[in-house]
């Protein structure tokens, strides 16, 4: 176990703390380890394993083109710490910088890229428009039928069964008190600190709370009063076998057909990673998301149209996890609007995992300064003053 | 190099003409793709991970450890593939990404 | 290849509910289905406890769907040779040439009264059907009951140098020269334990191979001590022993309580470097290994249905939860054969018949009290002397503590001992999925079948708890590397 830092106290089996986080994915992770950068104590509470759900199943994407343009300066801050995790946490997730590539088959969708890579360029993200035939030269691998893509040099990816853990051992290493298959039961505002319990007995007290408990977080948010759209999401993730390390770049296609949003990409070690097309049921309950095997037959079409030597190779694993989404397909962030000291970081609606340092840096510069440090105004809670209730969970 | 595994009895079948590693060799009919392969050569394949060559292990489908390519790029399982004729098999490099 | 599909697979029974069919963008998965208003009854493995099972299911007037993964019926124990291959059962099947024989002949007979599908994978279980592929075609098969008879596979230790070429498992070994007519090498040493282990060493020096020694890691007195137990099958214990004299009368290197120290070579084997029982390190040259500790269940597919499993301290191993006829935590489906419980060929026909019972009975039609008791009784020396094997022949979990860092653990990834140690330890996972998640240990194209139990006792070793707690790989589809075949349409 890690030693506990100096300020905190305990009193009557109580322990406190400058913050505690409710959720240990790789946002709660994060958060904990720039915290402690900042000389705040911490506590995380982790209902079962640092990054076992949402941020361990995800495609292990660290890609900023395609964002929603106010969320690039978040992931601009997240790039540069990924570049940088080495020097802060001790291990590199095995983040590779080689480059995210998205195709188009379509002219509106060519004319899409294009747009994207004029108005990317204010919030400093440059991508390379490639024609077909310029495309074909350099990523000879992906599909003839490509009329364009857009290339984005210092985007990747990296291993989301890594990162969030990492993040969590650095945080303890740091001096932040981690508890793993500690389940949050109840969270209290006294007259200056939060009360937080868990399954367990545990108590602990702090005078901010961050809510980062990915899909399960609406419970929270609704106890104090407030209300967000948000549903869990099962994605449907596939993996062949080992083949030669010879495509670089994450792939992802352009297009406003959602049965088309695939993606795929290489590890070093050379299987393919892919996903997308479909999505499936996820249970809050059982936290468990089952994969339809029958999915995995749906992708093929549309990942073998992006990278067509991939249908020569076999599926090895397959697997699902339980993600949050929002109606709006924009997380939360940012400090609650009715309760001060509480703050949230979830719903990140599968594209999380590139935004999990910068996230973590974000939230630990706004407990600590009252200041975020980039903007993050469009994913505060109040946007869903007055919203319609969430959906049900769809097929 | 000599062939890893011997043929004990069961040698009057008529013969199969195949390539490993573009160098020609023959099989007898009935042969399992690991037989042919392993009474001409020492190995099935090389490991993706660098540890050195492989040639199976388990002979029924179930250690996934004999795994080869064809010329044509396509993935066959050595020990539940029947040989045929004129198959074209590599053993030392992977035809990866194959042209479209 | 058959049209399937187009004969129904089980009795239509007309008013019974559909589980799985009516849910929408869910039915019609293949061609095959179209119109079909019933789900079936499937059995998995054509081996003895597939084959007995839908042996029974058409004695009852029933047309199961039988699958088999391999080309030919008769599981690993009874596999044929190719059709063009001319050796007599006697010399493929010694003294169980007999019952090899009768299960063939049955298996001719029935094959033309079930839906039987050779050559075809079932990759994964969903909503009550079975998922299926053979060649680029893939099925979808809803079922009222699913007999899976999955068989088993070596249970393997790993062994610094068992990756090289000429390393192969005892069944492996054995299936070369069952199958194939085939020799693992010119000069093979057998290690390991297990009734396998002198099995195959004695086909192999009677096939006139230079078998070079036969090393088993139990003890002598171990195997003395287990006697009452496996004394439960006499005539299989006798002939245990016959093997074991017949090897000793051919001058051949027989040592007990032996330790597993290295196959040595490059590129090919040269040697395999070992300690006796007093802990001398010798040296056995030759050109190839055969290695197996026993056998472990097959359980992806129960895994897959989503049968609830316990821990089995005989085996050392996670097993479906089974009640005494084959039946699972999960409704419909029941499990036969070595892939419940390694209990040999001669318990596996039992208890696929039995199986076969318990699903006529849940079917509502009853077999016979008599049969089910009957069944029942014949199984039970076949339990005790399950215990006599485990006992007899154990598997040497203490090896695992003692594997250099450098070993290779799963083949698959070439994850090392250390590796997965340090998953266990430095990177503090709790369990194996959290180990296979940081290490990729299991994570590999046989997910897990060969390094699962060894690499959990690693974990188990290397974290100080008992094999238990180490936890169970959960399983995933497909349950063998899957070609990218689209859905077919409808």
């Amino acid at each position: 176990m890690s030693a506990a830092v100096s300020t905190i106290l305990h009193a009557a089996g109580e322990t406190a703390a400058d913050v505690v986080i409710v959720g240990g994915g790789i946002m709660g992770a994060a958060t904990a380890f720039f915290l402690r950068q900042r000389g705040l104590s911490v506590v995380m509470l982790e209902r079962d394993m640092v990054g076992q759900h949402a941020s361990g199943v995800n495609f292990g994407n660290v890609r900023r083109q395609g964002r929603f343009l106010p969320q690039l300066p978040l992931a601009n801050r997240s790039r540069e710490i990924w570049g940088r995790l080495p020097e802060l946490i001790g291990e590199d997730a095995e983040f590779l910088p080689t480059g995210h590539l998205r195709v188009a088959f379509r002219p509106e969708d060519v004319a899409k890229q294009e747009q994207y890579a004029r108005d990317a360029r204010a919030y400093g993200l440059d991508l390379e428009l490639l024609s077909g035939n310029a495309l074909r030269a350099r990523f000879p691998f992906v599909s003839p039928e490509a009329m364009a893509g857009s290339f984005s040099p210092l985007d990747g990816h990296a291993n989301p069964r890594l990162a969030a853990p990492a993040f969590g051992r650095a945080a303890r290493r740091a001096g932040a008190i981690v508890h793993e298959g500690a389940e949050v039961v109840s969270i209290a505002k006294g007259a200056e600190d939060f009360r937080v319990e868990t399954k367990g007995g545990g108590r602990f007290r702090a005078p901010n709370v961050q809510v980062s408990a990915g899909a399960w977080a609406r419970a929270f948010v609704n106890a104090f009063g407030e209300e967000v759209p948000l549903r869990p999401i099962g994605p449907q993730m596939g993996v062949t076998e080992p083949a030669p390390y010879r495509i670089a770049p994450v792939l992802g296609i352009t297009t406003s057909v959602p049965e088309e949003t695939v993606y795929a990409r290489q590890v070093a070690r050379g299987n393919i990673v892919f996903g997308g097309s479909v999505r499936g049921p996820a249970s809050l309950e059982t936290r468990r998301a089952t994969l339809d095997p029958l999915n995995t037959l749906r992708q093929r079409r549309y990942v073998a149209r992006l990278l067509p030597a991939v249908t020569k190779l076999r599926i090895i694993r397959t697997w699902s996890g339980v993600e949050g989404y929002m109606d709006d397909d924009i997380p939360v962030m940012g400090p609650s609007a009715r309760v001060p000291g509480l703050f949230y970081a979830f719903g990140f609606c599968g594209h999380g995992f590139q935004l999990g340092p910068g996230v973590g840096a974000t939230m630990a510069e706004l407990i600590a300064t009252g200041s975020p440090g980039v903007p993050i105004d469009p994913f505060h809670i109040t946007r869903f003053k007055g919203a319609p209730t969430t959906k049900e969970t769809p097929p | 190099m000599a062939g890893q595994f011997q043929r004990v009895d069961e040698r009057n079948r008529s013969t199969v003409r195949l390539e490993i590693d573009r160098v020609p060799v023959t099989a007898l009919a009935g042969d399992t793709l690991m037989v042919a392969i392993l009474t001409n050569t020492g190995q099935l394949r090389a490991s993706e991970f660098g540890d050195g060559a492989r040639a199976g292990f388990c002979l029924m489908g179930a250690c996934q450890d004999c795994w080869v390519w064809n010329e044509e790029g396509e993935r066959l399982r050595a020990c539940s593939t029947t040989v045929a004729e004129g198959m074209r098999i590599l053993t030392r490099e992977a035809p990866w990404p194959s042209p479209a | 290849m058959a049209e399937p599909g187009m004969s129904q697979p089980g009795m239509s029974q007309p008013g019974m509910s559909q589980p799985g069919m009516s849910q929408p963008g869910m039915s019609q998965t293949g061609m095959s289905q179209t119109g079909m208003s019933q789900p079936g009854i499937v059995v998995i493995g054509a081996g003895p406890a597939g084959i007995r099972a839908a042996a029974r299911l058409a004695e009852a007037g029933l047309c199961p769907v039988l699958i088999e993964e391999g080309e030919r019926d008769g599981g690993q124990i009874y596999r044929r040779q190719p059709p063009n291959f001319s050796r007599p059962p006697e010399a493929l099947y010694g003294a169980e040439a007999a019952k090899a024989t009768a299960l063939h002949r049955d298996f001719e007979a029935l094959r033309e009264r079930i839906d039987y599908r050779p050559g075809t994978l079932a990759w994964a279980i969903r909503d009550q059907a079975v998922l299926t592929v053979r060649g680029a075609r893939t099925e979808s098969l809803p079922f009222r009951a699913l007999i899976i008879a999955a068989g088993a596979t070596d249970r393997i230790m790993p062994v610094p140098g068992w990756t090289l070429p000429g390393v192969y498992s005892l069944g492996g070994a054995q299936i070369a020269l069952k199958a194939q007519a085939c020799a693992i090498g010119a000069r093979p040493v057998f290690m390991g334990t297990g009734p396998l282990l002198y099995l195959v060493a004695w086909q192999y020096a009677k096939a006139g191979v230079a078998v070079q020694a036969v090393l088993d890691t139990t003890p002598f007195a171990t195997r003395l001590a287990a006697l009452r137990d496996l004394a439960a099958r006499p005539s299989v214990l006798l002939r245990g022993m016959r093997y074991v004299l017949a090897l000793r009368r051919r001058g051949i290197r027989l040592a007990t309580g032996i330790t597993p120290v290295a196959v040595e070579g490059e590129g090919g084997i040269v040697a395999l470097r070992w300690r006796d029982k007093a802990g001398a390190e010798q040296r056995s040259e030759c050109d190839a290994v055969g290695l197996g500790y026993g056998l472990r269940s097959e359980t992806q597919l129960a895994d897959l249905a989503k049968c609830r499993f316990a821990y089995d301290p005989v085996a050392r191993q996670w097993l479906p939860e089974l009640d005494e006829d084959g039946r699972s935590s999960v409704a419909g489906v029941y499990l036969a054969g070595d892939g419940a419980m390694v209990r040999g060929a001669d318990a596996a026909e039992l208890a696929g018949r039995l199986a076969a019972c318990a699903a006529l009975a849940d079917l509502g039609q009853p077999p016979p009290a008599t049969e089910i008791a009957d069944l029942r009784r014949a199984l039970r020396p076949m339990n005790r002397f399950r215990r006599g094997l485990e006992a007899g022949f154990p598997w040497p979990a203490q090896l695992a503590a003692g594997l250099p860092d450098e070993t290779i653990v799963c083949r698959c990834e070439a994850i090392t001992a250390g590796e997965l140690r340090r998953a266990a330890t430095d990177l503090d996972a709790p369990e194996v999925n959290r180990a296979k998640a940081f290490s990729r240990v299991g994570m590999g194209r046989c997910q897990g079948r060969m390094c699962g139990l060894a690499g959990a006792e690693i974990f188990a070793a290397a974290r100080g708890v008992p094999i238990e707690e180490a936890g169970r790989l959960r399983g995933a589809a497909p349950v063998k590397p899957l070609p990218m075949i689209e859905e077919p349409g409808p």
